[in-house]
Formats: C-alpha cells, structure tokens, sequence
C-alpha cells in the first residue's frame, strides 16, 4: 500500500527529475553548480576562524582531557636532548600481565623490578618513574631514586637486597600503584581528583580524611558561584531596568559606567578592592575613623571567602547586566501598564507581566556568571587567601607547582563536565533557544 | 473648593493642565463632560495633547492642575489598577508569554473571581468578539485584526463602565480597519459602555463618534457630533483638519446677519456665511467643501456670487470624478462630483464657473 502510494508520488514528481536548463543541463547540477560558488566562498570565508578555533580550542581541550586518562610517566622514557623514547618497566609489566591483581609478589617479581631499576639507571629515569609512582602513593618517589642509584650492585635474592634498601618495598599498596601505572591509560587521575583511591586489592575508597581537598573545593566553588550569580542578579536586574527604561541618551551615558569596569585590567580592579577592604584599608579606616568600630576588632573583607565574593561579583556584574538589559529594552512598556489597567497592583504586574519576559535574560546572565565564576582563577587566587581559593586555583597549583599534570587535567575535566550538565540542565528546564545574550 | 457635578456627567475633566517639563503645557486648560454611554473621540494630530488626556484618564500620567472625576469621584489619586476602567493599547500589549484565554483571565484573577466564574465569563468574552476557537493559542500565533479583537474582548471581560482605546486601528489594513471600526462601534453602543477613543485618523472619527473633540495645540478647538464638526467648523484648523477641504484667502467687506460679503485676494467678492468673523476689514480664510462646489449651470442656485475657474486635472476615480482646478490664484483647488449619467466631463485647460450655496461657504479665522 505504502509502496503504491510512495511509486505513485514519484511518478507525480518524475517530470521535474528532468528539467533542464535552456542550453540543455540538467537543472538540478546547474542549480549545484551555481550554489557551490556560494558555498566555497562562505566556506573560505569562515575557515580562518574554524582554523583558529580547532588549533586553540578543540585541540588544547582534547590533549588535556586525554592527559586525563593518560600518562606514560612508568612506561615511556624520552630523551628531551634526543627525542629517542625508551619503553621502562617492561619486565615488571610483564610480570604483571602474568599474575592477576592479589598476587604476593614473589622473588620473580623482585628480579624484574631490579631489571627495570637497572635501565631506568642507564637512561636516568628513575625520577620520573618514581614521581609517577609518587602521586598516588606518597614517599616513593625517593625509593625508586635510591634503588637506581644502586641498580648496579643489586644481587639475587633481590627481595631481601631491595628490602634491604628501604622495608616499603613489600608494601601491598606500592605494589598495586606499580601495577596501575605500568599501563599508560588510568582513571586513577579521577579518582584522585575526586578525594578517591584504590586500596592494596583495587577497591576504591576515600583517601585519608586529612588528605580529602578535591571535593570540598568543588562544593565551595559551586556554592560562591552560586552566591556570586544571585548577588549579580540581585544587583543587576533594578540597573538593567532603569537602563532599559531611561531615554536612550540617559542610558548610554549609565552604560558606560556599567562598563566602565571592563575596559579596566581585571588585575587593576582586584588590587584595588585589596586597597579598599584590607584590615589596614580605606574603607576599614573610614569606619574605624567615624567610630563606627574599635580599631583592634577591623573587618576581615580580604583574604578570605568573603573577598572573593565581593571582587567576584563586581567584577562579573556587566555580564549580568548586558544579557538583562538586551531583554529589556525590547520589552513595551504598554505590557504593565495594560496589566495596571486591567487591575493589577504594581507588584502583580511586574511577577506575572514584566519578569516572566525577563526570564530569557536572567537565564543568560545567570549561565554566563555563574560559567565564569566555577572556572575563575585570577581573583581568589589574589584576594581568596586560604579559604577563599577555588577549585580553578588547585588546577593551576597541580599544573605549575606539583606538575602533576594528570591530575590538573582530570580536575579540569570534572569542571567541563559539571558546567556541560548544568547547561544541559538549563536546557531542559528553560530551553537554550530561550537565552539571548544581546 | 465644592462641585455639584451634572447629573449625566459620567467623565469630567474640569480645568485639567498638563506639563512634562515644567515650561511647557501639553494639555492648556481642558474641559470635557461625557455622559454615560456616549461614544466619544478624541481627534488630532500627534502632539496636540490627546493621547495625554487618555493617559491621565487611564492613570498613567498625573494632572499638573486641574481634576478628573469619574462618576462624580474624582480620580486624581487613585492609582490606575482601581479605576476599573478597561484599556486597549496601540499595539494590543497583549501578553506574549500567556494563551490568549490567560489574557482574557488575567483581569478577573487579579480581582479574585472564582474559577469557574472566570471560564465562562472568558468564553462570553471570546464568543462576544466571535474569536471563541482561539483560546489555547498564543498571541504572536494569531493576524493584527484577531491581535485587535483578543485586545477588545481583555479590556471588556471585567465589564468596566469605561473603556478607553488609544489608536487601536493603526496597524491594520484599510479594509479590516472598517470592518473593526464597525464592530467597536455596534459593540460599545450594545454593551452601553462608555467609550473614549483616540486617533488621529478623521473618517474613523467621522464615522464611530457620537461626538468627537479636536484637538491641536493643547486645546479643544471643537466638540460636536460628526455632522456638525464637518458641516460647520468653528475654525479653520477645524475645517482643514475634518475632511478635505478648499481654502481661499482674502478679506470681510460687510457683515449682515448670517451672511457676509468677503474680497478675495484677487478682487472677487463671494457670498459667505461668517462664522468668527465679526467685522469688515478683518482678514479671513473661506473653506469650501469640494463635493459642495457646482460648475453646472442649471443647478446653481439664482443670484449667487460666480467665480473663474481653469480646469488643471481631471482624475477619474470611479465612484466621483475629482477636479483640480485654479480658482482666484490657487492652484490647489479641488471639487468632487458624483459619476452621474448626466455628469459634465471636464478637460484640462477648460475654463468654467462655479459656485456654491453660500451657507456651505465658511469664513473662518485667518
């Protein structure tokens, strides 16, 4: 039936197949041909920046993520003069391909771990190995350094000459980190980032609780940037009405000042809420001046959480402004005012007239700020003193002072993935086809 | 300072002055009484003040002098969701993020009227402006004349004694806009409600009003029922603004009773009715209506004054003929007859007489 119904159509349609244009082609490539030009010139137009972004966006964040799962640290040796790349750790790795996880290590195990430690002498790369070894398991990296040191003059039964070294040789624990490291790929990195390792048997558990940062300082990050994203809002949407409402000239005179602030340094506008709020600062010394308070009990505004809620929201305010006010320009004012005429107070008016127009720009802003704030570095790391540090300042800490890059990556990677589930969230409840940004 | 309102006064402004600025008054000194039920049209150009009073009736502009009493009460101070009075805006201002049958309800929730009250006072409302299949759409799914009627039947659904509609025809098309004028009409008038209306548009004013206020400059400059707004203008702002219009210039020779003797310009001397001419000597503007001006001989009245004409165009518009013509040194002057069987055809360059009655023949203010 469907079939006659679908033959049927075709045969309707069979004339147009064959159109042609005057000098006989047929219609349809003709059409191609002449839009292809379009294309290829949009294409060329647009390929400089899909260029650009594929070289400094796409790339950069697909590395890191696979930095995430992916380090050779206890299997690959490069030469940095060289480039020559030295796979490590074979024979240990042999080892154990050969004997499951639980295994005792037996004399076998130790003659290949001083095999190992023999090339990782000749190829100096025992610091490394041990690093690699050392992030999950603290301490180790100066057993690995010593053992090479003395690669040489190891002799069978090599257990007891390793032991002899250092007694951790015969820890469970370092065994099982030897065995996840000697593959390159790992989720440990993860488990890590999130205040989470495997124990001697491979079964995951919270790390010490002493020892448990990850977490804590994604539950701060998320909450400040919660705060920081209403007190924006707060502040922004009574600016962004006046905004909308004032006669343009008034208005752009006030959205300069609105944003003023960006076309300053951000570093030039923390420093300067440093000069402000300090214990020793203007506005600390203007209330203790006025009497207002004891000069030994000064506010604690600086270094701290509060710091870098107050830097952070004046400094995101315009993002918040900017997506509100390009809602509510548009916005008649005719809306409330038939509202009003029909009956309702003032506040009845706004609640069910004005701001549910407005939702569309709150959503933006919002979204904006608060994707800014999870991932701000520069002004918790200035103003955040110890607990005023968020989750993007431990990244920079992993990349610049640990350099354990793994690590740093899958902390980025968590971050990624928590705002792609926010907006994915904010897509179902609001609908992305709702947002306007200007 | 005590005020026994009349008894039909239903809308009152009494004295009322508006400033913006403080330098300038937008609305100069405006008295208007309306009775309950009447259909009343504010006129004007933009800017004469007219959309102002709306608003200072509505309650969305403050009166800088001057009181506004609505069935007696005056209403200075009362804010506009407690005037019950219904609005329809120029743009409809129907809210977008709501169904129609929502927008409709919103009035009558905000007064706290039971749900099942609201349903079908709702649906009375829809079916009244014949739009009742069009409840679950959304206002942007519906054309301007559906947008209008929705707008209509909101500002009607809490019967209010007054409505007030701000240019609400101005978007349409001229043909859904007669179609609207007619129904706003037969509505207002079957539901008793009293109406004020603001355009800018004369026939919509011509052909809704019971009565209709021109306005220019702040002021009132006439208040009167159609006919005799068209018929006899009492200036000649009146007279240019209300229909079409030919305006000679010249000056009063002699004043006697109801009839005047004016000196155009070029010497001629025509028969006029004066209507704020008083005395010989002063200057005025005659205004003749161009469907009131004869050129045919056997239909001219004996004895009335003749004036030279030279035919300059000759437009065939199906149902009149419209002629320009140059008449003691304008060239703008326009005369209108009926296609008839046994219309004269003029042409260009032909030169002809006219004249008129002297009473459709006004000599307004200079």
């Amino acid at each position: 039936m469907s079939d006659a119904t679908l033959s049927q159509a075709t045969a309707v349609n069979e004339p147009s197949a064959g159109l042609t244009t005057a000098d006989g082609k047929p219609l349809k490539q003709a059409l191609l041909r002449a839009q292809s030009h379009a294309r290829r010139r949009a294409f060329l137009l647009v390929a400089p920046l899909l260029a650009f972004i594929l070289l400094t966006f796409v790339m950069p964040i697909g590395q890191m993520l696979h930095r995430s799962v992916h380090n050779e640290g206890f299997t690959w040796h490069e030469d940095v003069t060289t480039g020559h790349r030295t796979p490590i750790m074979t024979n240990l790795s042999q080892w154990f391909d050969d004997n499951p996880l639980g295994t005792e290590p037996d004399e076998a195990a130790f003659a290949a771990l001083a095999a190992d430690l023999v090339v990782l002498r000749e190829v100096k790369a025992a610091g490394q190995a041990g690093t690699r070894i050392n992030y999950e398991r603290s301490g180790s990296r100066s057993m690995f350094t010593k053992a090479a040191r003395r690669a040489n003059k190891l002799e069978a039964p090599y257990k007891e000459a390793l032991l002899e070294l250092d007694e951790d040789w015969v820890d469970p624990s370092l065994w099982r980190v030897m065995r996840d490291a000697s593959s390159s790929y790992t989720a440990n990195f993860y488990l890590a980032a999130l205040d989470r390792t495997k124990d001697a048997d491979g079964k995951v558990t919270q790390v010490n609780e002493n020892r448990q940062v990850y977490v804590k300082l994604f539950k701060r990050t998320l909450f400040l940037s919660i705060i920081i994203t209403l007190l924006t809002l707060i502040l922004a949407y009574p600016i962004a009405h006046l905004l909308a409402t004032l006669p343009l000239g008034k208005s752009n005179l006030l959205m300069i000042l609105v944003l003023l602030p960006f076309w300053t340094s951000l570093l030039v506008r923390t420093t300067s809420w440093m000069v402000l709020l300090q214990s020793q600062g203007v506005v600390n010394d203007a209330l203790v001046g006025m009497g207002l308070l004891g000069d030994e009990n000064r506010l604690e505004m600086m270094y701290n959480q509060m710091g870098t809620l107050i830097a952070m929201t004046h400094i995101l305010l315009p993002f918040m402004v900017l997506p509100l006010y390009s809602v509510m320009r548009p916005i008649n004012p005719s809306y409330v005012r038939a509202a009003r005429s029909l009956g309702a107070t003032s506040w009845t008016a706004f609640r069910r007239i004005y701001f549910p127009q407005t939702v569309p720009g709150i959503g933006a802003g919002a979204l904006l700020v608060f994707i800014l704030a999870v991932g701000y570095y520069i002004t918790p790391a200035l103003v955040g003193g110890a607990d005023g540090q968020l989750i993007s300042n431990l990244i920079a800490f992993h990349m610049q002072k640990s350099l354990n890059w793994s690590l740093a990556a899958a902390l980025a990677a968590l971050l990624l993935g928590g705002i792609l589930i926010l907006y994915w969230l904010y897509d179902r409840l609001v609908g992305i086809d709702n947002l306007k940004l200007g | 300072m005590a005020h026994v309102s009349r008894n039909d006064a239903f809308v009152e402004f009494e004295r009322v002055q508006k400033s913006y600025d403080g330098e300038n008054l937008v609305v100069k000194d405006l008295n208007l009484t309306l009775p309950k039920g009447e259909f009343l049209t504010m006129l004007g150009p933009s800017g004469s003040g007219k959309t102002t009073c709306l608003m200072m009736l509505a309650g969305f502009e403050t009166a800088t002098h001057g009181d506004i009493r609505l069935d007696g009460v005056s209403i200075n101070h009362i804010p506009p969701h407690k005037r019950g009075i219904g609005m329809v805006f120029q743009n409809y201002a129907l809210f977008p993020h709501m169904t129609i049958a929502e927008n409709l309800s919103f009035p009558l929730e905000v007064r706290n009227i039971g749900k099942s009250d609201r349903e079908e006072k709702v649906k009375r409302a829809l079916d009244m402006v014949e739009m009742g299949a069009f409840g679950g759409r959304r206002p942007s799914q519906l054309s301007g004349g559906q947008q209008q009627r929705i707008a209509l039947a909101r500002a009607l659904v809490f019967e209010p004694e007054l409505v007030l509609m701000d240019e609400p025809l101005g978007a349409l098309d001229k043909q859904l806009r007669e179609k609207m004028q007619f129904e706003i009409t037969r509505l207002a008038h079957n539901l008793g409600i009293t109406t004020v209306y603001v355009t800018h548009d004369q026939t919509e004013a011509l052909t809704m009003s019971d009565r209709v206020a021109v306005f220019n400059d702040g002021r009132i400059q006439q208040l009167a029922p159609p006919t005799e707004l068209y018929e006899s203008p009492v200036n000649s702002f009146v007279a240019q603004f209300i229909g079409e219009n030919n305006t000679l210039e010249g000056t009063v020779a002699e004043v006697n009773g109801n009839r005047a003797l004016v000196k155009l310009d070029d010497g001629e001397v025509i028969d006029c009715k004066p209507v704020n001419v008083s005395k010989p000597g002063e200057r005025t503007r005659v205004s003749i209506r161009p469907e009131r001006v004869e050129y045919n001989k056997d239909r001219m009245q004996e004895g009335v004054h003749t004036l030279q004409a030279e035919v300059l165009e000759f437009i065939y518009m199906g149902d009149i003929f419209r002629t320009r013509l140059r008449v003691a040194g304008n060239d703008e002057f326009i005369i209108k007859t009926r296609n008839a069987p046994d219309q004269v055809r003029l042409e260009p360059g032909q030169q002809i007489d006219i004249g008129w009655m002297p009473e459709d023949c006004h000599a307004l203010d200079a």
